[in-house]
């Protein structure tokens, strides 16, 4: 997929949670820019239900959805080509991160939304902060739950605005209460999840903290010439190696790889660095690796391309001296790798490959990251 | 869901129930924050009294600004004002009559003022603060080049000085905080005041816009760490990044530390640099330990000296109480023959340390 900018603008309505009014805002902006004479229509609209929400499409060209034969089920899409047909000069698409039916154009509605913004249509859309990619562990971490919608950040990266739709989490919370956000008994179950208190201010300061993030990233280019940091502290490191961070991460069969990938992309994004991922085996192309396994490594090696992350795989009989060579050899500045597993504590003969890989790559840093799946739960007392 | 609750000291349930007690009497602050005039905060606070009002609660407005829109004008009526009296030609707002008044929230705009010589409180954000003492819950706003640790970041982006300052604690102190992020093309048109400085309207407003977002992230935090103190949670994760540097008289220190520096600050994150006090350290090792830590002193770090039998149990003890995301360590690879047998310091560290990320600097 090639990184240029699409032709259209998107805009997203950030949030952290359902009920803070990201729809609500949308739509409302939607309405500020027809009275202005844009030429608007709603591409796809959730209403659950929301009064207030559903009197703000009043007057809004809406088009309608498409209707998908499913395992005899009936689904509804957004109809991205009666879209394209109508040709809008913006139009309004409501949870980016939503998962089409099977049998539907494309995949993913973040997927359509990139066909109408290629299509020169501005979008304005919607989103919670527990769908961006890179967060997934932490927001496992943080409610239990595992988020499998999810963004890609470069997708959020590529829109033209990120918004925060702030509401505090006790307002919130008396949403829910006075039934304006789900009906009584899916409230109940929000409650117990979701919606405890201690969880929603952690998903709002992480929403607070991407949104700075995302202002951030479009208002300086660190690289540029000219980019006068500020004065006082003076970064060493920074000065001597032209800021010239790359990152490299090591693929393997283990599960906790994903982990690897989002972290390892996470901190090169607020780096601004370079990031690459390589797995390692010993004969070409993972030819040595057993099925399971190779199959394990590709599904890794996929997920790090969909992230936008440039991968290879490595020959060589030696893990740890083939990923430090091809990092000396790169420039690479740091390494990524995973814990390693219990079963291979016991250092008694040989060295882990956390150790074989520092003694060996001496001018580089090496992150072993954690395992954010096991840290624990926390319930009030 | 299995819960990290510990066993707690009588002292730390003592602190809990006096911290309770505290804040079950106190009123309730609420701040809108705004980055610039014209986002409209003045607006949501009146609107949320409004609201409020409307479900029964009673509510008064103590302060607001002279200048006023149509869509203020329109809100107002509806609600009840305790007057601003005036003392020597200055506006003043009317604490002992709200006081006696004593309704259950107050609506307060304008919190940077100053009073005039010879009131009780200097400030009005004082003013405030009495109010919550007395029970009353307010509601405010307030643009964040008021805020005292930010005004001279401030300065430098719109060019305008400010004489009037809130502190950053009182804000830290906030129960709710709001951002109103209207997006900058919004307030360009409204907002005349940002003619020098550097950069375009646009540049100010998006960095104006960053500050006021980071800034409501650390109220949030600092609200989560009281809420969860309150209620005697021990929860180590959250939202901000938390980078800890462990030093040692031998350690390499300054690539560590500037490393540490540059990802908290991308990060917008917080840095400390730790050292477990060893026993009996030769003169040019504490030589070499006061240069480390003044490094880590430069670098803007919270240093923290910490005192343990086991260096490594002491280092992650410290990281798991205290919510760090990243461990930054050196580490010598001349390995010791009998490490083999039972694992280096790293080994135990990284096995320790499980749900925090370690960061090895070799050497």
């Amino acid at each position: 997929m090639p990184d240029r900018p699409p032709a259209g603008k998107l805009k997203i309505f950030l949030g952290y949670a359902a009920g803070v009014g990201k729809t609500y805002q949308m739509l409302e902006e939607a309405q500020a820019a027809k009275s202005a004479g844009v030429d608007v229509v709603i591409g796809y609209f959730e209403p659950h239900g929301r009064k207030d929400t559903i009197a703000k499409t009043d007057g809004l060209e809406v088009i309608p959805r498409r209707k998908i034969d499913y395992r005899g089920g009936l689904f509804e899409e957004m109809d991205t080509d009666g879209i394209l047909r109508r040709r809008p000069e913006l139009c309004v698409v409501d949870e980016f991160p939503h998962t089409n039916v099977p049998g539907s154009d494309r995949l993913k509605r973040w997927q359509d939304v990139q066909t109408l913004l290629d299509a020169g249509i501005n979008v304005l859309t919607t989103m919670n902060i527990q769908h961006l990619e890179s967060l997934n562990d932490q927001i496992w971490n943080i409610t239990g739950i595992r988020v499998r919608e999810t963004i890609p950040d470069w997708v959020m990266q590529q829109a033209d605005q990120v918004v925060m739709v702030d509401l505090t989490p006790r307002a919130l919370l008396n949403r829910l209460a006075r039934g304006v956000v789900y009906s009584q008994e899916k409230a109940q179950k929000a409650l117990e999840n979701f919606f405890q208190e201690s969880t929603l201010v952690v998903l709002r300061e992480l929403a607070l903290r991407q949104t700075a993030h995302e202002v951030e990233i479009r208002q300086v280019d660190y690289d540029a010439p000219g980019f006068e940091p500020e004065p006082g502290y003076r970064d060493e490191a920074e000065a001597t190696s032209d800021n010239a961070d790359r990152i490299l991460i090591l693929v393997t069969p283990e599960p906790s790889t994903a982990m690897l990938i989002r972290r390892g992309k996470r901190v090169a994004d607020y780096l601004h660095a370079d990031c690459f991922a390589v797995a390692v085996s010993r004969e070409i192309d993972l030819h040595d690796v057993p099925p399971q396994e190779r199959e394990m490594v590709e599904h890794h090696l996929n997920f790090a391309r969909n992230l936008h992350i440039e991968t290879r795989i490595l020959q060589g009989q030696d893990v740890a001296k083939t990923l430090v060579e091809f990092a000396h050899l790169n420039g690479v500045t740091h390494l990524f790798l995973t814990r390693p597993q219990p079963s291979q504590w016991p250092a008694l003969s040989r060295r882990s490959l956390v150790q074989q890989v520092v003694h060996l790559a001496r001018d580089m840093q090496v992150t072993i990251a954690a395992d954010r799946t096991n840290r624990q739960h926390v319930q009030p007392v | 869901m299995p819960s990290a609750i510990r066993r707690r000291s009588p002292e730390e349930l003592l602190r809990q129930v006096q911290a309770e007690e505290d804040y079950e009497r106190r009123g309730r602050l609420k701040v809108f924050l705004g980055y610039a005039s014209g986002v409209g905060k003045s607006y949501r606070m009146l609107d949320e009294g409004r609201r409020r009002k409307e479900r029964g609660q009673d509510v008064v407005v103590g302060a607001i600004q002279p200048k006023t829109s149509l869509d203020i004008e329109a809100v107002l009526n509806k609600l009840e004002v305790v007057p601003l009296r005036e003392i020597d030609g200055v506006y003043v707002m009317d604490t002992p009559g709200i006081l006696k008044r004593h309704p259950s929230v107050c609506l307060v705009d304008g919190l940077a003022y100053d009073n005039p010589a010879g009131w009780p409180h200097a400030s009005r954000w004082e003013d405030v603060n009495e109010l919550l003492d007395a029970g009353i819950s307010v509601i405010t706003s307030i643009n964040i080049q008021y805020i005292d640790d930010l005004r001279e970041r401030v300065t430098r982006i719109t060019g305008k000085q400010v004489t009037q300052t809130v502190p950053r604690s009182f804000l830290n102190s906030a129960d709710e905080i709001v951002v109103v992020d209207a997006p900058p093309e919004m307030c360009i048109a409204r907002d005349g005041q940002l003619g020098s400085g550097s950069g375009g309207p646009e540049q100010k407003l998006s960095e104006l816009r960053e500050i006021a977002l980071l800034l409501a992230a650390d109220v949030v935090d600092k609200q989560l760490e009281a809420y969860l103190q309150r209620n005697g949670i021990a929860q180590t994760f959250g939202a901000q990044e938390r980078i800890l540097v462990c030093i040692t008289p031998r350690a390499n220190a300054a690539p560590m530390i500037a490393s540490g520096k540059r990802n908290a600050d991308r990060f917008h994150g917080d840095l400390t640099v730790a050292y477990v006090r060893q026993a009996e350290i030769s003169a040019g090792d504490q030589e070499a330990l006061e240069r480390n830590l003044s490094i880590a002193r430069a670098a803007h770090a919270r240093i923290e000296i910490l005192d343990g039998q086991d260096p490594i149990e002491t280092l992650l003890k410290f990281a798991h109480e205290h919510g760090v995301t990243q461990i930054f360590v050196g580490h010598s690879t001349r390995e010791q023959w009998w490490e083999r047998f039972t694992g280096t310091p790293l080994d135990r560290l990284i096995r320790g340390a499980n749900d925090i990320d370690v960061r090895v600097f070799p050497h």
